[in-house]
């Protein structure tokens, strides 16, 4: 059982009933939840309901139930093998190529369970795209980069049009619109993974997953990102993995602090809730100790 | 001032580290002399035999009594066309296979015995594909001697190079152009035919050509087959009946030889004059892999991309 905490819930008790706290068990812990798992008032876009994921034996993810809020960004920290990239591949059905990868729980996507018996994972990665922490354009050329999305899922248009206005969104035309036709693996760091959100904008999703999306990028780039992101949040939502503090804090309206009990094992949700209550006021200990840079 | 100059010459025990570390050297270029040398004194013994006999007449005249006179023109032919078959009926279940066996298939102790069948199916003997292209093809299809059923024969030779080769292939494709594509919302298919293959295909090339150069001297299976047969005319589609479907079709179908079969046949010729013409047939086999062998080099170094 996990160690409790008693100072931030000595707070709430003039509020409710002391309950039992337990963080793995969900169904009594509810009182718990809304204790240290503040759920946003806005829409939700996805709703998890103790989602788990299993590698073969190895429950790398439990009992994870947080909602996630439209127009919106979501950051996701926690320590490195804490299971926040494998939760962030859920809500994507991108852990279905992992052979062994089994998901229990549900995941809704606007109301309906994302591993429902019928559904398409190619239907949710078209509405639920992803960016990649290591930039991975495609070897062809800038053009085709952003509009292979669109041609496989059959999108009708004008294909430069299409182009021009995702490369707009992604900060990124100015700086390429003479060369086009030159390969995506030309550009620096930086201006491939914003290729990659360009590729990923044409398809016209409704929330893009960034998978640490900064951390193969010097800090100028990374900075571009972020006020990116900032813009694309006015019309999508973002749920981001880092390990940067500094930038979730920086670019996220929520944060969701994940913690496992051993290296990449049994990852859980310890606390979440609006990024500025969660560095400037946080709950948990466990919180607490990571964000001030004590463990993790 | 320093008082004492510093010593970095070897001394001791790294010198004798050293001189371990240059003998190795030659040790090993030894080695690898002993491989060139006799390929080297294999190829000029060939030459110095076959000069003699070398040129165009090889190519266009037919087998004869008389060896000044005798050329390979029915082999040659036969080799193309018999490579013809092998490649049309290897390519697409070869890279089938693979892309099967990387992308589709399930992960399975199935999957693994597949697996490990490819590899030894690619080392059995030819002489055993040969007895199985006489059995299924030859006899049990009733394709009896042909062009055709030699092609099939050395397809099934060359289907385990050509899928082991085009699995590797594909797995140097980095899985994250996959991950990308898929991410977007491509089905399995879609990644597949427009981010892995286009990567792949330089090495699937590459192998499948290296495949093609081992099939084409390849005559242990084919003798098997009965494509041991002395012939003076032109086997497989004239060139009138190229673009004529039953023509070419009754092409394929004809009785047929191939030039590793006409050089085992000079060389066991009671004419001692063949064997300059044995080794002129070899000189023309010997330039025929090396092209493509090159082909295949050429396309490696071309489309080197990650």
């Amino acid at each position: 059982m996990r160690q409790l905490r008693t100072e931030s819930r000595e707070q709430l008790s003039i509020l409710r009933p002391e309950p039992t706290i337990s963080l793995t068990s969900d169904t009594t812990a509810e009182p718990v939840r809304e204790e240290v798992i503040r759920e946003p008032s806005e829409e939700t876009v996805f709703r998890l309901r103790d989602v788990g994921l299993w590698y073969g034996s190895k429950h790398a993810v439990s009992g994870i139930s947080l909602n996630i809020p439209v127009n919106r960004v979501t950051a996701l920290i926690g320590p490195s093998g804490c299971g926040k990239s494998t939760l962030l591949r859920c809500l994507n059905r991108m852990n279905d190529l992992i052979p062994t990868a089994r998901v229990e729980g549900s995941v809704e996507y606007h109301g309906v369970d994302i591993y429902g018996k019928a559904i398409d994972p190619v239907e949710v990665r078209r509405r639920v795209g992803m960016v990649f922490q290591k930039p991975n354009p495609f070897p062809k050329s800038i053009q085709d980069n952003v509009t292979f999305g669109a041609k496989v899922n059959g999108i009708k248009g004008n294909m430069n049009e299409i182009a021009e206005h995702a490369l707009k969104q992604a900060a990124l035309w100015n700086e390429v619109k003479d060369d086009l036709k030159k390969s995506g693996l030309a550009l620096s760091g930086g201006q491939q993974q914003r290729l990659c959100i360009a590729r990923a904008l044409a398809v016209q999703p409704d929330v893009i997953l960034m998978d640490e999306p900064c951390s193969a990028l010097d800090p100028i780039a990374t900075l571009k990102i972020e006020d990116l992101i900032r813009e694309l949040v006015k019309d999508y939502t973002i749920i981001i993995v880092t390990h940067n503090m500094q930038q979730a804090a920086r670019v996220s309206d929520y944060t969701a602090f994940m913690l496992a009990e051993e290296h990449g094992l049994n990852g859980t949700l310890i606390e979440y809730g609006p990024t500025s209550e969660i560095f400037t006021n946080p709950r948990d200990k466990r919180t607490e100790d990571y964000i001030t840079g004590r463990f993790g | 001032m320093a008082t004492e100059p510093v010593i970095l010459r070897a001394r001791g025990a790294v010198q004798v580290r050293q001189i371990a570390s240059r003998i190795s050297r030659y040790v090993f270029l030894g080695a690898t002399l002993v491989g060139v040398s006799v390929l080297l004194f294999l190829a000029y013994d060939t030459i110095n035999t076959g000069a003699s006999r070398f040129g165009i007449g090889l190519l266009t005249e037919y087998p004869s009594r008389f060896p000044e006179k005798s050329g390979f023109r029915p082999g040659v032919l036969g080799s193309l066309w018999v490579m013809f078959v092998t490649v049309l009926a290897a390519i697409p279940v070869g890279i089938g296979t693979a892309i099967w066996i990387e992308e589709f298939a399930p992960k399975s102790r199935l999957l693994t015995i597949v697996k490990i069948n490819l590899s030894n199916l690619a080392g059995v003997p030819s002489i055993i594909y040969g007895i199985l292209g006489l059995t299924i093809f030859v006899r049990f299809s009733g394709m009896n001697s042909s062009i055709l059923a030699a092609g099939f024969t050395l397809a099934l030779m060359v289907i385990p190079m050509t899928v082991i080769a085009s699995q590797e292939a594909i797995r140097q494709v980095p899985p994250s152009l996959r991950d990308g594509a898929l991410a977007l919302g491509a089905t399995r298919w879609q990644a597949v035919r427009h981010n892995v293959l286009p990567n792949a295909v330089p090495g699937i090339m590459t192998g499948i050509i290296l495949s093609i150069s081992r099939a084409v001297g390849e005559t242990a299976a084919i003798i098997m087959i009965g494509g041991f047969t002395f012939i003076r005319f032109d086997p497989g589609p004239e060139l009138s009946e190229i673009l004529n479907p039953a023509g070419f079709w009754d092409g394929l179908n004809e009785k047929f030889t191939i030039l590793p079969i006409e050089i085992y046949g000079d060389t066991i010729n009671s004419k001692l004059a063949f064997k300059h013409n044995a080794a002129a047939g070899i000189m023309l086999l010997m330039i025929g892999v090396m092209t493509l062998n090159l082909i295949a080099a050429v396309i490696r170094e071309r489309f080197r991309r990650y």
